[in-house]
C-alpha cells in the first residue's frame, strides 16, 4: 500500500541501525505512549535489533487498557436496561468489567452493536426513534474529533434518543504523570496520530520544563528507527528537542478543524487511568451546551458500585513502564488473549497482548 | 485504537467520500478536513478522514533516509 510499503524498505533499515549503533553510547530508556507504536515495535522485533543500551518501554498509550473498569460496568448496566441499544468500537466488547463483558451481555440478548464510525450510531438513532442509542466514547485526541462531529450533528438534527458515555482522554497529562511518578526515561516517542490532530506544541512543556526529548513518530519500521536515531542523537548531544519525524501526517498546527470541533463540544475533566488513578484535567466530557447528550444526565449510575481492580493483575505497573508483561504471574498461564484478565491483554495494542503475540 | 490507515479518495459527495483502502472500497466522512480532492491520500480513522497525507513530506522523509544510508556507507 502506498505510504506504507516505502517505509518497510530493508535497504533503508540497515543503515538506520548502523547509524544508531555508531552514535549511541549512553544507557537510555525511551517510552512510547501510543498503542499503535507498542504493537509496531513488538511486531517488527525492534528491541532485538537495537543495541543493548537502548531500552524501549511501553507507556499508557492504549485507550482500552487505561479505561476504568467502572466504565465497563456502567456500559453493562446500560446494556441491561430495556429500550437501550449500545453502540461501540469493537475494541471494548471483550474488556472485563467486574463480573461480565459487553460480549457476554450481547450473547445473553442485550442489543450491543459494533460500529465502524460513530456516525453509524446516529443512523441507528434515526432508524429506531423509540430506542435510546448510547455510544461508548473511548480514545485519545485521534478519536474524539470524530465523536465531537457526531454529537454536534445529533444536536443539529434535534435527536433526543442519542447519547454519549464518554471516557475520552487526552495524552499530555498522562505523559507528565509518568515524569511526576519518578519513572526514569530519557525521551518520548510521541504518538503520531494523536499529534496529527493536536500538532506538536502540546509537548513543548515536556521538553522545556522536564528536559526530555520528544519526537513524534510514524508507525512503520523506518519511521520508528529514524525516531529512535533522532532521540539518541538528542541524548548524546545533550540537547533535548521537540521534533517531528512523521511529517507526512503531522503539521505544525495539527488539524485546526478537528481541534475547533473538539473545543466546541468537549471540556476537560479529571479522569481515572488504570495504573495512575485520577489525573487532573486528563479526560474529556461534554460541555454545558452539549450536556443533554451526556448519558450520565439521564441514566442513574448510583447503583453501579465502583469496582476493585484485580489485585494479581499488574496492568497498572505495566502501563507505567515499571514492569514488563513477563514479570506478571498471570501472564500466559491465567491471562492470555483467549482469556484476558487485564485490559492490556484484551486490546491488540496492549503491551501484554503484543508481548504474547510477538515475543514467543 | 489510534490506528489510522492511508486511503485514496475515489469519489466525493458533500461530506462523504468513497476511499480505496488497499483495493477495498469504503466510506469516509470528510467533516474534519478541508479541500479534499479525488486522488488525494488521507489518513482514515474511525470512519473519518483525519488528515491529508503530505506527498512532498513523504518523499522528503524517504530522501532523508536514503541520505542516512549513504552516510552509513562512508568509511
Amino acid at each position: 500500500m502506498r505510504f506504507i510499503d516505502e517505509y518497510y524498505d530493508t535497504s533503508l533499515i540497515e543503515p538506520l541501525l548502523r547509524s544508531i549503533k555508531k552514535i549511541s553510547k549512553k544507557e537510555v530508556r525511551f517510552m512510547e505512549v501510543c498503542g499503535g507504536h507498542t504493537m509496531a515495535i513488538r511486531k517488527f522485533g525492534l528491541p532485538s535489533l537495537l543495541p543493548e543500551n537502548i531500552r524501549l518501554l511501553s507507556g499508557p498509550g492504549c485507550p482500552v487498557c487505561v479505561t476504568d473498569r467502572w466504565f465497563i460496568d456502567k456500559a453493562i448496566a446500560l446494556a441491561r436496561m430495556p429500550g437501550n441499544i449500545i453502540t461501540t468500537f469493537g475494541d471494548l466488547v471483550r474488556v472485563p468489567g467486574s463480573s461480565s463483558t459487553l460480549e457476554k451481555e450481547k450473547a445473553n440478548g442485550a442489543d450491543i452493536r459494533i460500529v465502524y464510525s460513530p456516525l453509524d450510531a446516529l443512523a441507528l438513532a434515526k432508524e429506531f426513534p423509540e430506542k435510546n442509542i448510547i455510544f461508548l466514547g473511548i480514545g485519545f485526541e485521534t478519536t474524539s474529533p470524530a465523536v465531537a462531529v457526531t454529537v454536534a450533528n445529533a444536536k443539529k438534527e434535534h435527536l433526543t434518543n442519542f447519547s454519549l458515555l464518554s471516557s475520552h482522554k487526552i495524552m499530555p497529562p498522562a505523559m507528565k504523570a509518568i515524569i511526576h511518578e519518578g519513572i526514569k526515561i530519557d525521551g518520548y516517542i510521541c504518538p503520531g496520530h494523536v499529534s496529527t490532530i493536536t500538532g506538536p506544541e502540546m509537548y513543548r512543556e515536556i521538553v522545556g520544563k522536564y528536559g526530555l526529548g520528544c519526537v513524534i513518530s510514524g508507525f512503520e519500521p523506518t519511521d520508528l528507527l529514524q525516531t529512535i536515531l533522532m532521540l539518541v542523537d538528542q541524548v548524546e548531544s545533550g540537547k533535548p528537542k521537540l521534533e517531528i519525524q512523521y511529517k507526512r501526517a503531522v503539521k505544525p498546527d495539527g488539524n485546526l478543524k478537528a481541534k475547533k470541533i473538539m473545543a466546541e463540544v468537549f471540556e476537560t475533566c479529571d479522569d481515572w487511568w488504570r495504573g495512575f488513578g485520577i489525573i487532573p484535567e486528563s479526560g474529556l466530557s461534554l460541555n454545558k451546551k452539549y450536556k443533554p447528550f451526556d448519558a450520565g444526565e439521564f441514566f442513574n449510575f448510583n447503583e453501579v458500585p465502583k469496582p476493585e481492580e484485580d489485585k494479581a493483575c499488574i496492568c497498572g505497573e505495566i502501563l507505567k513502564g515499571l514492569k514488563t508483561p513477563a514479570e506478571c504471574l498471570l501472564f500466559r498461564i491465567k491471562c492470555n488473549p483467549g482469556n484476558p484478565v487485564g485490559a492490556c491483554m484484551v486490546s491488540s495494542e496492549g503491551a501484554c497482548h503484543a508481548y504474547y503475540k510477538y515475543q514467543g | 485504537m489510534c490506528l489510522s490507515i492511508p486511503a485514496k479518495i475515489i469519489s466525493i459527495e458533500g461530506n462523504k467520500a468513497r476511499v480505496s483502502l488497499g483495493g477495498a472500497e469504503i466510506n469516509a466522512a470528510l467533516h474534519l478536513i478541508d479541500d479534499a480532492q479525488v486522488g488525494d491520500y488521507i489518513l482514515l480513522h474511525s470512519g473519518f478522514a483525519i488528515q491529508k497525507i503530505d506527498e512532498k513530506e513523504a518523499m522528503e522523509t524517504i530522501r532523508l533516509l536514503k541520505e542516512i544510508g549513504r552516510e552509513g556507507q562512508e568509511p
